[in-house]
């Protein structure tokens, strides 16, 4: 009877879960949706409380110090500090998996193969044999190892505590085929091996072994890629808890790690499309490390003055804003929001142009411009802009650089060509916010910066922006 | 037979992956970041087998490591859905403002 309430609860959660994503999906039902996951959550959690013999103590406590430091991470981060809160949850739920498989693992060889099945039967009511849970603990240390280092390495890169730049050494792909080949390896000699101690060494193996891939994997790729790793990793999250759900055969956690594991997918695919690459040059390129020649730049970057751009932007009637993580970094959001605020009382049109991956996570400047109270009428996508983008008075680019560089849409030798861009240069006149005039992330020198049309105005974006809002002032 | 109930497990986890697909294969872009978010927040699911492995019957190193788990799912479960919650109402508030400013 148990049992039969414990998964009908189970399928309650998986439904909550099921319409939560859905709604996630719409900007008028998403709040909602992520309420109703959460309840979904709440009552799988329930659910299990009520299998018999629990440790309440470790029960309560563990989810007492978890909830607090994920409550008060979530409530203290700056809006600004988010990608980086994302990718480290999104770690520490690769390594609880993981955590769960190891534990699952010396469960079995506590009670032995055998007598472990029998419990699993009694838990579950599932019957299987010994080799299905041990290749899934082998697959849940792997994605779970790969997912937790793999974020820690996204969050340090995010936070600016490890360099941006893709860091690569010779013979890296090599080196991290041979590590994927020992990993698998070392999960068939888990799978033969069982309760006894030569699997348990390579079980061990293969935790070191996926850590160490988790980092290799995520070092090479540059802060401009990050979208798309922010995007995967959050992929393989889903999918070490899948797996994790077939080790204990539970269908709550099979059904819902899969949904995070297909949905994590999807936004992957997005960000590879508005980049014009395939998840594999994302991954294996080290983009920007090998990058240098740019050829076809010609021409002079023409810097400018605040006061200057004030007579330009005074008379404009339609203006277009281009963020990019340069905007993120200054933490000029509020400033930009102030001058588009001005030049709408102007008389201007004003519209914010968002590259699905400007930023480093996806949708990240439209979480900036959220907070920023910028009108969401405003905030349009390339597809929307670029049409309109010939009869738009100025283009303001604020620390955005490769997703405004034309050389995606006509210079072949372009390590970018052929990825969408806003045509910020279709503009009449264009001004460049740029901290100095060194390449951008890239490595690219951006053809943009050279046009003829085309102003820089070189400082802190926000200081700059705070400047053009106090000329109006006067 | 035996094998019946495995069986069923398997064709949920392909049910389930094709749902996750059809779910949202449209996302305006706004919503990346929440959604993201979002569903790392259920991938904290995996909490329900942290707990299991809290079975006051088990050896000490089961315990232990189920109990780290315990935490650091639960730190991507709270911390995840209240990061998403906090999001959400940014874009809730000015849907209200838009119209009337």
């Amino acid at each position: 009877m148990n049992a039969v309430l414990i998964n009908l609860l189970y399928i309650a959660a998986s439904i909550l879960f099921i319409f939560g994503i859905k709604m996630l999906g719409s900007a008028d039902t998403a709040r909602k949706g992520n309420r109703l996951s959460s309840v979904g959550m709440l009552l799988a959690v329930i659910a299990t409380l009520m299998y018999l013999g629990l440790d309440w103590w470790m029960v309560v406590g563990g989810i007492l110090i978890g909830g607090a430091i994920g409550a008060v991470a979530a409530t203290r981060v700056k809006m600004t500090g988010m990608p980086e809160l994302v990718a480290l949850f999104n770690g520490f739920g690769g390594l609880a998996s993981l955590l769960v498989g190891a534990a699952e693992y010396a469960k079995l060889r506590d009670a032995g193969v055998d007598h472990y099945l029998e419990m699993l039967q009694a838990q579950s009511g599932v019957t299987v044999p010994g080799w299905f849970v041990l290749l899934a603990i082998g697959l849940t240390a792997l994605v779970g190892g790969i997912t937790f280092t793999g974020s820690l390495v996204a969050w340090g890169k995010l936070a600016g505590k490890l360099p941006g730049i893709p860091t690569l050494f010779p013979g890296q792909q090599f080196v991290n085929v041979a590590l994927m080949i020992a990993a698998l390896v070392g999960i068939v000699l888990m799978v033969s091996g069982g309760d006894g101690s030569l699997a348990l060494t390579a079980g061990l193996v293969l935790v070191v072994l996926s850590l160490v891939l988790g980092v290799l994997i995520t070092v090479p790729i540059g802060g401009g890629d990050m979208p798309v790793v922010i995007a995967l990793l959050n992929s393989l999250s889903g999918i070490a808890a899948a797996m994790a759900g077939f080790i204990i055969l539970n269908n709550v956690l099979v059904v819902a790690g899969c949904l995070v594991g297909a949905s994590g997918l999807i936004l992957t695919g997005i960000m590879c499309k508005a980049m014009n690459r395939s998840i594999g040059n994302v991954l294996f390129s080290g983009f920007g490390a090998t990058a240098q020649a740019a050829g076809g730049v010609t021409g002079e970057m023409k810097a400018s003055s605040v006061e200057d751009a004030y007579f330009v932007l005074e008379a404009a009637q339609s203006v277009v804003i281009i963020p990019g993580y340069g905007m993120a970094v200054a933490q000029a959001q509020h400033a930009v929001k102030e001058l588009a605020h001005i030049l709408e009382e102007n008389g201007a049109e004003v519209r914010f142009a968002i590259h699905p991956v400007a930023g480093r996570m996806p949708g990240h400047m439209n979480v900036l411009l959220a907070e920023a109270d910028v009108p969401y009428e405003q905030l349009q996508e390339m597809d929307q802009v670029n049409p309109v983008m010939p009869t738009v008075d100025v283009a303001i680019v604020i620390g955005a650089n490769d997703v405004v560089n034309p050389a995606a849409n006509d210079d072949p030798s372009s390590p970018i060509y052929g990825m969408p861009i806003i045509n910020a240069h279709e503009a009449r006149t264009v001004y460049c916010l740029k901290r100095g005039k060194g390449a951008g992330f890239s490595g690219l020198e951006n053809a943009l910066f050279f046009g003829e049309n085309t102003r820089m105005l070189y400082g802190d974006a926000k200081a700059t922006v705070s400047a053009l809002v106090a000329e109006f002032g006067k | 037979m035996e094998l019946a109930p495995l069986l069923l497990l398997l064709f949920a986890f392909t049910l389930a992956i094709f749902l996750g697909f059809e779910l949202i294969s449209k996302v305006p872009s706004q919503l990346h970041t929440p959604l993201m978010s979002g569903s790392n927040a259920i991938s904290g699911i995996t909490i329900v087998g942290a707990l299991l492995a809290l079975n006051a019957m088990e050896g000490p190193a089961a315990k232990w490591l189920g109990f780290a788990a315990v935490v650091f799912a639960s730190i991507n479960v709270v911390g995840g859905y209240m990061v998403t919650d906090r999001m959400l109402a940014m874009f809730k508030k000015k849907d209200k403002g838009g119209p009337g400013a």
